[in-house]
């Protein structure tokens, strides 16, 4: 293992992409001359050219599309997009094409493009920009979607994403480009599209989350609850959204008879909506209290600094609700 | 299979204008805006007819339910499709609108193959899962109708950039509607392939309604040619679509633009739909009943006879009638006695199948 950033292990996934297969080229607003609105594109117009790596007008159905239509004729188009906020404008290429173009071709074409990008709180970004919305992705049949949590699983999904078939919505967090961490220095070891990771094996309750609520709200709140209650947390990193191993999630409710999920974005109509229902329709005889749920507030996220904290998920929130699906206290 | 008829072509090795020049022309036809041989006429004559005759009996069948859902029919336009593809080369690319069958024809899927996706059926070009509006061939370049207006625009733009990228020299054909020319991805899709020099060719089948709404009430520029050149640098022309060979004419320039030099180009190919937007529009409210009898004096098929009075014969034609009901009854048999896709095809062609991926049922 060799230590690096979030950023960087994006970065030198995509490099390495690009070297092994010539048909694998990056798109996007700045991503370029301007090394990436995130800096995850640093150095690869230097080495790739300005063919491989292509700063794209601002511009997003347009771009998304034409990466789109260049998939289906054989190219592995990773398309950055700045913001999955700004991707809203590209929803009708992802949902119309990238998800149908196999199905309503009866298996003819396939479509295996990379659209990845941040998402979520970004700190003090205001409501236009701090938006979790892979619930839209996850809706709809035809597209996969994953959300690494570390540097290592970052490097692992990107490799696998751009080498699979299928169109892959590859959501970031805004929040974890920083984070440093261990990284495999195998360049075949992928983390396969469709498979959880129980990051932290507990015995009391299942913590189901993903992204950047591992490490900033679930882990945290698990090693609190050890310390200060004795309870054992399991916590689940989803890692792929869709396909969801729902196996591991289900397995582990089994062994545990509690669960809490936790997820950065809005309540209705939302991927931990969907998992608690999955449970409560497969698990529910192995259930010993009610399914917990903590999202962000039911409300656009507000600048002002304080607000923003209180909105978003936190670990304090999490060790009160397990606490209650444990009736401590 | 009905004997092709003698034409002049078929008897002498005098060149082709000559040949034809020997029967007297209506004063009143216009010139053909290009010489081609006989046989390429009268094939293009033949993909017109076939079109045609395939849309009359859709029609039928879809009142007998046998097609359902939304069905678009060409009657009228069939000059623009024929023109165009007629100016391709096989590695080429053609993308479509949802009125999509006559494009299908012509550019290597069956009357089989077609009919069958109409009626739903496991034969059809695809699998039964598309329908009426999405029609797809990959072997033959057939990118699909798409059901989105302008939705497809960015793909065949992603299309030309693969050409560009790869320096294959395919070329891409990009139907559209007039109203798709009003749609956000259009202009993005223009300005990116001007500005990284794609090899796209867009030709907007200006029928001049978007469903019942009429150009100049939904376009700001009513010459809708006029909107690229200025905008987006890239030559935009207009040309009769109720001409075959002026279709083939602009395109054929346009084709070799884009091939020599990767330069786009806008065609706006004016034409008429007979018919109303779809089966379910009688296009009663929006137009008139002379309107529609103008444009049908204007009729292709019936110019290019008049253009070419001596390749035309009466036997020719009788023949190829003949010939073209005959493929068509053939494709309604076809369809008709054709399964539906087996039950098991629900679970199919959602994702790629892989050893461990649960697929979409897991979920």
């Amino acid at each position: 293992m060799v230590e690096m950033s979030f950023r960087e292990a994006l970065n030198k996934a995509l490099a390495e992409e690009m070297e092994r297969d010539s048909q694998v080229f990056l798109m996007g607003e700045e991503v370029g001359q301007y090394h990436g609105a995130y800096k995850v594109s640093q150095g690869l117009l230097e080495r790739f050219g300005d063919l491989r790596v292509v700063d794209a007008p601002i511009t997003e159905a347009g771009f998304v599309g034409l990466g789109i239509g260049a998939a289906h004729v054989g190219m592995r188009p990773v398309i950055e997009v700045m913001t999955f906020n700004f991707a809203i404008l590209a929803l009708d290429q992802i949902v119309n094409n990238a998800a149908k173009l196999r199905s309503m071709s009866g298996g003819q074409f396939e479509v295996p493009i990379v659209i990845r990008g941040p998402a979520g709180a970004g700190g003090a970004l205001a409501c236009q920009h701090s938006q979790s919305l892979e619930q839209q992705y996850v809706h709809i049949p035809g597209i996969k979607v994953v959300m690494p949590s570390t540097p290592d699983t970052a490097y692992r999904l990107l490799k696998s994403a751009i080498r699979d078939p299928d169109p892959v919505i590859f959501i970031e967090s805004e929040k974890l480009y920083n984070m440093r961490g261990p990284v495999t220095e195998d360049p075949e070891n992928l983390w396969p599209i469709g498979k959880a990771d129980v990051t932290r094996p507990g015995s009391d309750v299942t913590i189901v989350t993903w992204s950047r609520m591992l490490t900033a709200v679930a882990l945290p709140a698990a090693e609190t609850l050890a310390s200060e209650d004795g309870i054992d947390c399991e916590v689940i990193d989803a890692l792929s959204l869709s396909p969801l191993d729902l196996h591991t999630i289900l397995e582990s409710v089994k062994k545990t008879n509690r669960c809490v999920i936790v997820e950065e974005g809005w309540p209705k109509v939302s991927v931990g909506s969907w998992i608690a229902a999955e449970i409560g329709l497969k698990a529910f005889d192995h259930l010993d209290a009610p399914i917990e749920r903590i999202n962000q507030k039911d409300v656009p996220l507000p600048y002002a600094f304080n607000l923003e904290e209180i909105a978003l998920p936190r670990p304090a929130d999490v060790v009160e609700a397990v606490r209650r699906v444990c009736y401590a206290k | 299979m009905a004997k092709k008829a003698k034409t002049p072509a078929d008897t002498s090795d005098a060149p082709k204008a000559a040949a034809t020049e020997s029967v007297a022309r209506n004063p009143h036809v216009p010139e053909p805006k290009v010489i081609l041989p006989d046989d390429k006429l009268i094939e293009m004559y033949r993909q017109m007819l076939l079109i045609r005759r395939f849309e009359e009996r859709c029609a039928q069948q879809y009142q007998l339910q046998k097609i359902k859902g939304f069905c678009h029919l060409y009657i009228g336009q069939e000059a623009v499709a024929v023109g165009s593809v007629a100016a391709l080369e096989p590695k080429d690319y053609i993308f479509q609108t949802y009125r999509d069958h006559g494009h299908a024809l012509i550019r290597g899927i069956s009357a089989r193959e077609t009919m069958a996706e109409l009626f739903g059926k496991a034969t059809g070009c695809s699998k039964g899962k598309g329908g009426s509006m999405h029609l797809f061939k990959a072997s033959a370049g057939m990118m699909g109708g798409n059901g989105i207006v302008g939705g497809h625009v960015p793909l065949a733009t992603g299309v030309g950039w693969k050409a560009m990228y790869n320096k294959t020299g395919e070329v891409v054909l990009c139907y559209m509607g007039e109203a798709a020319v009003n749609q956000g991805v259009f202009h993005e899709s223009l300005n990116m392939a001007s500005l990284w020099n794609l090899p796209v060719i867009y030709i907007c089948e200006n029928n001049l309604f978007g469903m019942g709404t009429a150009v100049h009430r939904a376009s700001a520029e009513k010459d809708l040619y006029m909107r690229t050149a200025g905008a987006y640098r890239i030559r935009g022309v207009r040309c009769d679509g109720m001409d075959v060979l002026d279709v083939y004419k602009t395109t054929k320039e346009a084709v070799e633009r884009a091939r020599t030099k990767g330069r786009p180009t806008f065609i706006e190919a004016v034409c008429y739909r007979y018919r109303g937007h779809s089966m379910s529009d009688p296009a009663t409210t929006y137009r008139t009943k002379d309107e529609v009898s103008i444009w049908q004096a204007k009729d292709p098929m019936v110019r290019l006879q008049e253009q070419f009075p001596g390749v035309f014969t009466e036997e020719l034609l009788g023949d190829m009638e003949k010939e073209i009901r005959e493929i068509v009854q053939d494709s309604i048999r076809f369809a008709e006695e054709s399964p539906f896709p087996d039950e098991s095809e629900l679970w199919t062609d959602v994702h790629v199948d892989y050893p461990g991926y649960p697929g979409p049922k897991a979920n």
